[in-house]
């Protein structure tokens, strides 16, 4: 009787778990990683997913750091059509929750300890409302500085530590001819020296106050216009043809010693790996004057689907992003490093060493801050507000004072 | 009954299309009006603020200067297309022996996708890279053609290569037009001992008055659709000084997720384009009744 | 083609000749203005990344290789594929062939009711047709994307086509009517005594009349249709999506190393179905315009 009982049981528990194996995990994934290295790097989590069973249906859009794939979100969105996963970050996240758009992937986060693994404002990140609703890929480290480790050597120049030590060494460089600061006039760019400025000079809290809290205070206080007036001293040490110039190219005058430094995320890195340079020798790379980490997580937002097959594929892919390989794997070719803390970084370079081991120190000091340039402190909104004016006042002769007036107004007019 | 389909016949051939115009057209230019009276953020939200986004729009430094530049491109890039294409179109009419090859010179840049070709503008324009850097190699140390890095002037690097895109096209109406031209009324003119440049300001050049039409609506078009180009060529840049509403807009509506501004300042876009247009088209098509 | 050269012979014929020279000349100096682009994108396209990271952007190339065009074509990679741009060229074509006939056919149909069949606000309702060429498209994006979803043609070529379509009608509507206006009304009414029909008259007289200005319709509507990307990459998914977004995918990447030569020989790739209309059908344009399209 007893092993009837069972038999049946066990059979029952059998098909329902292949009931449950049979929605086969789909997933239409909206990115912009097009580029060669980056597309390598998402095809290894395509090929995991691919792996377990699932079908990955891959819908890139590029541009704009993902303007256009914006564009298309909305009206698939709006079409009642959207994507099983969309590579979104910061503040969009829970901006696309509050519209109702986004679905729970609490289960999966839970499943696998992601609470353990992801440091405590990055898992903010990923949370709307208190459940699990992104999974992040990577960290990227905005608030890098890189330079020709010849040119330094030269002019008997170390790694600065501070601005006032950029600014000597950079009215030497100024006298021998060569440019200080290789730079891409688009405000992007622009708004990325800023905020690395903006850190270095007023410090951690001071950032947080302005970038994250937007207080009035702070945005209209004297440490501001010494930010701006920093920023108007590096206007100085940038070539004349900097306008509009992409930021590869700014990374090439670096390399080929035109330039000394350039401030720049740690994607900066993979265009001097591609060109064969060796960290350490050829080039080196530092944090920005200043204490603190500011990072750039990229993550895909699950967006709420019909049908087992999708759901299934949110799952997995979650459960997937946030595995040890693909962490591992991806950062190494992306120039990033992993969100998780407890991937082994031993095939790691450098640069990716010093960038783990700020991220923790940072994370321990309470220095662990999101980049307003990237996304990832404020709404579009308002972070595009504040980029139209370190863009206007870097482009014009604007006074700082006048900068920081129009910094303050254009916030209270974006909110 | 066949009398009163036939009688009615043109209407109601043109009513689907009139009928396309009015939920399309006319009915999206209502829903983007109705969105500009709320606080929509990422997606439309239907519950009505008042004025509060043309209040924002109006207070807004980056919107200022994107209304200036479309009235300086605008202008600019009509009238310039619009000589350019006549002058070269006249001047092709002389019986040019390899006609068919620069016609097509002239007529090709249409073809390409501006993300590219805006590239390819940014570096030829670029002081350091293009063509101040060439001349200068060639010895004229003198020589400064930094328009697009410098704020005042960047707009007009934008007039070069939208004309550069638009006007072959231009050309192509205009020649066409210069040989529909009835020959016998240029010959007697020519008995009558009237000078060529006379004939070709009295004559023919107010006899195709509707080709001017056609260009001005195909340029018309291109001038508020010029989104691509701006991107590729300046980013907007230097600051925001190259901004045009299109792109104003564009920014607002899906890298902001700031859908109320962003139906405002396309409000404020189409007033702009009705107030200019419906004058013309006005004017134009009343002549026609004669 | 206005003829002054036959009656310019009484004339000094060095003036003439200075005359022809000038001509020629400034001819030459728009050529180059125009060709300059063309030139940067071609001579980019021809050289290696090394070359184009060590040299200047607008030399010619010193070792000229065609690898940029293999990758672009076959395996460029637009996003995990690396296909380059070979898949989603027939994504285009069966998008923008219906596009285009269709519209070329309604505009022909309307411009001809505008134009030859003249009843009272016949003109009101050609403004009111033509002021959809002046909507930015950003402006309809949306309203339009909830209108596909509803109707369940979001993501399919066929809700693509049908967008533009609708956009296309104000253009070919213009053409049109501008065209027909030059021919007598006398034809219409000589056929309606013998009792022809609305169509009939339309499939018999005009249309055979029309091939100048189908041409120069469908050219500018192939043109501006193949080359959209907007509503390509707002209303197709994974599958249907046009060369131009993976055009897009592939020069525009943010924080990935850019590949200048691919990006360049991938744009003129994707624009010589476009080129080659125009190339080929260069004669018929002129020739369509010529008989009195555009005139009033």
């Amino acid at each position: 009787m007893k092993s009837k009982f069972l038999f049946a049981a066990s059979a029952a528990l059998t098909l329902s778990f292949a009931g449950i194996a049979k929605a086969e995990p789909q997933a239409e994934v909206l990115h912009w990683w097009t580029s060669g290295g980056e597309a390598k790097s998402v095809a290894v989590l395509q090929q995991e997913f691919a792996s377990r069973g699932g079908t990955w249906t891959d819908m890139p859009v590029a541009g704009g750091g993902g303007d256009a794939a914006m564009t298309a979100l909305r009206a698939r969105v709006l079409s009642g059509n959207a994507p099983t996963a969309v590579q979104l970050k910061g503040p969009a996240i829970q901006e696309w929750y509050e519209e109702g758009a986004l679905s729970d992937i609490s289960s999966v986060a839970e499943k696998n300890g992601w609470a353990d693994v992801l440091p405590a404002s990055i898992a903010g990140h990923m949370k709307c409302e208190g459940k699990w609703c992104a999974a992040p890929v990577n960290v990227h480290r905005i608030d890098w500085i890189w330079a020709n480790a010849s040119v330094l050597a030269d002019n008997g120049i170390a790694m600065p530590t501070s601005w006032d030590e950029f600014n000597a060494a950079a009215d030497k460089l100024m006298a021998k001819g060569i440019t200080p600061l290789a730079h891409g006039g688009q405000a992007w760019q622009d708004a990325t020296v800023f905020e690395a400025v903006a850190l270095g000079i007023g410090g951690p809290e001071f950032f947080h106050k302005a970038f994250v809290e937007l207080d009035q205070a702070t945005l209209k206080s004297d440490t501001m216009v010494k930010v701006f007036d920093q920023m108007r001293k590096l206007r100085g040490y940038v070539d004349s043809n900097f306008s509009g110039r992409d930021w590869n190219l700014a990374t090439a005058m670096v390399m080929n010693g035109e330039a000394a430094f350039q401030i720049m995320g740690d994607w900066a890195k993979g265009e001097f790996l591609a060109a064969g340079k060796r960290p350490g020798i050829d080039f080196l790379c530092a944090s920005t004057p200043g204490e603190g980490f500011l990072y750039n997580v990229d993550s895909f937002a699950m967006f709420d689907v019909k049908g087992d097959d999708k759901q299934a594929g949110q799952m997995l892919l979650a459960e997937l992003i946030v595995g040890q390989n693909f962490q591992k794997v991806f950062n190494m070719n992306k120039g990033s490093i992993p969100a998780r803390v407890d991937v082994a970084l031993d095939d790691f370079d450098t640069c990716a060493h010093i960038s783990a081991q700020d991220m923790a120190t940072s994370n321990a000091g309470g220095s662990l801050l999101p980049s307003y340039a990237h996304g990832m402190a404020l709404r579009g909104a308002q972070s595009g507000a504040i980029t139209d004016v370190v863009t206007a006042h870097f482009n014009s002769d604007m006074s700082s004072s006048e900068a920081v007036n129009m910094l303050a107004k254009s916030i209270a007019n974006s909110l | 009954m066949i009398t009163w389909f036939e009688k009615h016949m043109p209407k109601i051939v043109l009513a689907p299309s009139f009928l396309i115009a009015v939920i399309f057209v006319y009915g999206f230019i209502g829903w983007t009006a109705w969105v500009s009276l709320t606080r929509s953020r990422l997606l439309p939200r239907y519950d009505l603020h008042g004025f509060i986004q043309y209040e924002r729009l109006f207070d807004s430094a980056r919107w200022d200067t994107a209304l200036n530049n479309l009235y300086i491109f605008g202008f600019l890039f009509i009238v310039i297309s619009t000589l350019l294409g006549l002058i070269l179109a006249i001047l092709l009419d002389q019986k040019i022996r390899t006609e068919g090859v620069i016609r097509t010179i002239y007529l090709y840049p249409m073809a390409l996708s501006l993300i590219v070709t805006g590239t390819a503008w940014k570096w030829i324009l670029n002081p350091g890279l293009g063509l101040e850097a060439t001349v200068r190699g060639f010895g004229w140390t003198d020589f400064s053609f930094d328009w697009l890095v410098n704020p005042d002037k960047a707009i007009y690097t934008v007039v070069i290569a939208s004309v550069w895109q638009a006007s072959g096209f231009v050309m192509a109406l205009f020649l066409a037009g210069l040989r529909s031209i009835d020959q016998e009324v240029i010959k007697a003119a020519q008995i009558d001992g009237i000078p060529t440049w006379r004939i070709y300001t009295s004559i023919i050049i107010p006899s195709m008055a509707s080709i001017f039409l056609s260009a001005f609506i195909v340029l018309a078009h291109l001038a508020i659709k010029s989104f691509d180009l701006v991107i590729a060529l300046t980013g907007g840049g230097p600051g925001f000084a190259t901004d045009l509403p299109a792109t104003y807009m564009y920014t607002m509506a899906f890298s902001r997720g700031d859908l109320g501004q962003a139906a405002s300042s396309a409000m404020v876009m189409m007033m702009i384009i009705f107030a200019i247009v419906v004058p013309y088209l006005y004017s134009e098509l009343r002549a026609k009744h004669d | 083609m206005t003829n002054f050269a036959h009656y310019s012979t009484t004339h000094v014929s060095v003036k003439n000749l200075v005359l022809r020279w000038l001509l020629y000349a400034v001819l030459a100096l728009f050529a180059f203005y125009y060709m300059l682009p063309l030139f940067v994108m071609v001579t980019t396209s021809l050289k290696s990344l090394e070359e184009i990271r060590t040299g200047s952007l607008i030399s010619l190339p010193r070792d000229v290789t065609f690898q940029a065009w293999a990758t672009a074509w076959s395996s460029a990679c637009s996003g995990i594929k690396c296909e380059g741009l070979r898949p989603y060229f027939w994504n285009s074509v069966i998008m923008a062939v219906p596009a285009v006939l269709i519209s070329t056919f309604i505009g022909a149909l309307n411009g001809y009711a505008v134009a030859q069949w003249r009843f009272r606000g016949a003109n009101l309702l050609f403004a009111l047709i033509l002021f959809g060429c002046f909507i930015p498209f950003q402006v309809v994006l949306l309203p339009m994307a909830r209108l596909l979803g509803q109707m369940g043609l979001a993501g399919s070529i066929p809700g693509l086509i049908m967008v533009h379509v609708i956009y296309g009608i104000g253009f070919t509507t213009l053409f049109f009517r501008n065209y027909y206006v030059t021919i007598p009304p006398e034809l219409v009414k000589a056929a309606k005594i013998d009792g022809a029909s609305f169509f009939r008259i339309f499939f018999s007289i005009f249309l055979p009349l029309s091939l100048p200005i189908i041409v120069v319709t469908i050219i500018w509507q192939f043109t501006q249709i193949w080359n959209d990307f907007l509503f390509g990459v707002s209303f197709s998914e994974a599958g249907t999506q046009p060369v131009t977004v993976a055009l897009n995918n592939i020069v525009n990447s943010t924080t990935g190393v850019k590949e200048y030569n691919v990006d360049m020989a991938a744009a003129i790739i994707a624009a010589s179905p476009t080129l080659l209309v125009y190339i080929v059908a260069g004669k018929y344009f002129i020739r369509g315009l010529t008989a009195g399209s555009v005139k009033g």
